[in-house]
């Protein structure tokens, strides 16, 4: 294993992690020591409007996986409509490849806090709520210590540290579902309902939780927000490239000597992001990578000097999503790794409509008969059909998410699907898991 | 054991977190709670619920159902949870899940006959640096093996508590729904337990020790933000 270079070294960024290595840094009292609370009491010095208006120049956007500027949404807020105004902080994490906001609320949950005030002061809203997915009990447990916390100092509750402003902080553990981390089932879900999807508009902007004006804002971007204030819109910038301000949490998986997290400026590649974790296993040749969870079509070895930004990742024909990349080698089968996503997506379907419901119940019953050997070539051409049935006519992103790889691995490697039906490939899967494939 | 008036008052407590007028927000942490009482989410619980909030018992299990952490049957204490989704299933996941399976001889959302542990395969945990894991009442086991699966659950067997590679240390699954139902954890020292996974410091280790940090801005902490209007 070789060290990486200091030109790629020098891309290391920590921002949002740099009190993770502190042992105690999720207390109250170390937080403190460690600049905690103080960008806050410069927030709460200002103009909520000149707030917003900052957030907008420092390019901050979402970290949640569309990248929508923060400072927009927040604008988006009707003030003095007389309406109750929430924040709800989306740590419903579930896309697989993605683990960056769980350690960061074991780690550093003041963090999360300290943006909510602020941004709830910037919206006018004395209410949020923290949707944590619900077997992240390990983080949901320092969070709801970190809210006890900061109440007995006076940053939470009424007239925060005498500025008028208040704020109360609801944990709210989620059940196990994968569809509320979509912001509007995530709603439904927090109002105790099935978790499925809203129609929009309207838009929870205005009406979103208990139908009042709402922004729903991921961890990291709520989380980003206390070091924006602090060191200023420009020096977020400055961090990044061009439309992606700031630093993202790689979250690198998979056939890499030193898998984890990874903090760098936006813009980084995959090729020095390897370099960073210490190259490829022996034996292992990069085949397949997601660049930001699977519900981004995967790219291959060519996209190496791809910048993984907003911008470089969709003129590469994918998406930032949320920086996930999950690194797969030439001894994965890029047909079995689809094979897998889709069985995740149908299980986590809603139901609530028929292009996701039916296309993925069936295309995981086609890839079983690809992967068991018994195959056609016609079944890639039904794989294609079911995804454009899919693609633009789901009710939600989940539909549309389950054809990246799909329609990608079909793009990149083809010939790996026809090895498994042309007879070349050693079936993945036996008979017997084809009882009702057909 | 679900009419007690001690239950009843827990749920107020958990509705009285929700505005006014909004008492149904408090329907999933209810259900937590019903399963801290009995294991799973019982006819006594639904109707439970369905009673607390003015609503039907029809409408109480049609949310119960729509959610993976709600048991439709009665669980074992300690619930092991094999991460079977892509990442995990490629680095080895699938045969943990696989040998569990033969060796407590109980398939997907099963509970051996003791009555003490349930198994189930889980979809991503979140936790794909750390792949494959594994979780026992949703405390991690994290890059584990077949062997050191095959060991965390013949200590749970013999009563034993191993520690978690990452989370607190375990408790049993009724203990843990009355913290995913908004109860703060109460065992003393357990909110510093393990670490948080080597896979979350690599980058950090790293750049320590090459001595590298992130630049600062012109920091000024004490005067407010002014924006000029456009
Ligand atoms: C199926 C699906 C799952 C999602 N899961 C998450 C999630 O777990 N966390 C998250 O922050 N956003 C998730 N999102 C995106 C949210 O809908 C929303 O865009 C985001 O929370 C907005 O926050 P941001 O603007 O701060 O990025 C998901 C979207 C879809 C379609
Ligand atoms: S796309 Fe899938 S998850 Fe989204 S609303 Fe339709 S069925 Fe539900
Ligand atoms: S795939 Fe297992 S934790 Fe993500």
């Amino acid at each position: 294993m070789t060290s990486p270079r200091p030109e790629v070294l020098a891309k290391l960024t920590p921002v949002l992690t740099k009190r993770w290595l502190s042992p105690d840094a999720w207390r109250i009292d170390t937080y403190e020591q460690l600049d905690g609370y103080v960008a806050l009491r410069k927030a709460l010095k200002s103009d909520p409007d000149d707030l917003i208006a900052f957030m907008k120049d420092s390019g901050h956007r979402g970290r949640g996986g569309a990248g929508f500027p923060v400072g927009m949404k927040w604008a988006f807020i009707p003030q003095n409509d007389g309406k109750p105004h929430y924040l709800v902080v989306n740590a419903d994490e579930g896309e697989p490849g993605t683990c960056k906001d769980l350690p960061l609320m074991m780690n550093d949950p003041h963090a999360l806090i300290e943006g909510m005030i602020i941004a709830t002061y910037a919206i006018r809203a004395k209410r949020a709520f923290i949707y944590i997915r619900g077997e992240a009990i390990h983080a949901a447990r320092r969070l709801r210590s970190a809210v006890e916390e900061a109440y007995a100092k006076g940053y939470l509750g009424k007239n925060i540290l005498g500025s008028g402003h208040d704020l109360d902080i609801v944990v709210h553990s989620g059940a196990g579902a994968y569809i509320c981390g979509e912001e509007t089932a995530l709603l439904d879900s927090l109002e105790g309902y099935r978790g499925q999807p809203r129609l929009r508009p309207p838009f929870p902007a205005t009406h979103g939780v208990y139908g009042a004006p709402t922004v729903i804002n991921n961890v990291g971007s709520i989380a980003s927000v206390p070091h924006i204030v602090l060191n200023g819109a420009d020096w977020w910038k400055s961090l990044g490239s061009e439309n992606s301000a700031g630093t993202m949490i790689y979250s690198l998986s998979g056939r890499v000597q030193n898998p984890g997290q990874y903090e760098c400026g936006m813009g980084i590649t995959l090729r020095e992001l390897i370099e960073l974790a210490g190259g490829m296993l022996p034996g292992h040749n990069l085949k397949f990578w997601t660049p930001g969870g699977s519900s981004t079509p995967m790219l291959t070895a060519e996209h190496l000097d791809v910048p993984l930004d907003f911008d470089g990742v969709a003129k590469a024909g994918s998406m930032l999503g949320t920086t996930a990349t999950m690194i797969f080698s030439d001894r994965d089968c890029p047909v079995y790794a689809t094979y897998r996503w889709l069985q995740f997506y149908t299980h986590e379907s809603c139901g609530k409509c028929t292009p996701c419901r039916e296309g993925n119940y069936w295309m995981v019953r086609t890839y079983r008969r690809i992967l068991s050997g018994k195959g056609t070539p016609a079944d890639l051409d039904t794989l294609l059909d079911t995804c454009d049935n899919l693609l633009g006519r789901s009710f939600c992103g989940l539909g549309d998410g389950a054809t990246s790889s799909v329609t990608s691995s079909l793009q990149y490697f083809k010939q790996d699907y026809l090895d498994y039906i042309e007879g070349h490939r050693r079936p993945l899967l036996n008979e017997a898991d084809l009882v009702g494939a057909h | 054991m679900l009419d007690n008036e001690e239950l009843k008052a827990q749920a107020r407590e958990i509705i009285a977190r929700y505005p006014d007028g909004k008492s149904r927000s408090a329907l999933l942490p209810m259900l937590h709670l019903v399963q801290a009482e009995d294991g799973y989410v019982s006819p006594q619980g639904i109707a439970f619920c369905a009673e607390m909030l003015g609503i039907s018992k029809a409408e109480v299990n049609g949310v119960a159902t729509f959610y993976t952490m709600y048991k439709r049957k009665p669980t074992g204490d300690f619930l092991v949870s094999v991460c079977t989704n892509t990442m995990c299933d490629v680095m080895g996941g699938q045969i943990v899940y696989d040998v569990l399976s033969e060796y407590l001889e109980v398939g997907h959302d099963e509970t051996t006959a003791d009555g003490k542990i349930t198994l189930e395969h889980a979809e991503c945990l979140a936790a794909c640096d750390n792949a494959p894991v594994m979780t026992v009442n949703y405390e991690f086991y994290d890059k584990v093996e077949p062997d050191t699966a095959l060991g965390v659950v013949r200590e749970l067997q013999d009563g034993r508590l191993p520690q978690p590679t990452r989370g607190a240390r375990l408790c049993t699954l009724k203990q843990i729904s009355k913290q995913l139902a908004g109860w703060s954890e109460d065992r003393k020292d357990a909110l510093a337990d393990t670490g948080v996974g080597e896979a979350t410091l690599v980058g950090l280790r790293l750049a320590e020790k090459h001595g590298i940090a992130a630049p600062v801005g012109d920091i000024d902490a004490t005067s407010p933000i002014r924006v000029e209007k456009k």
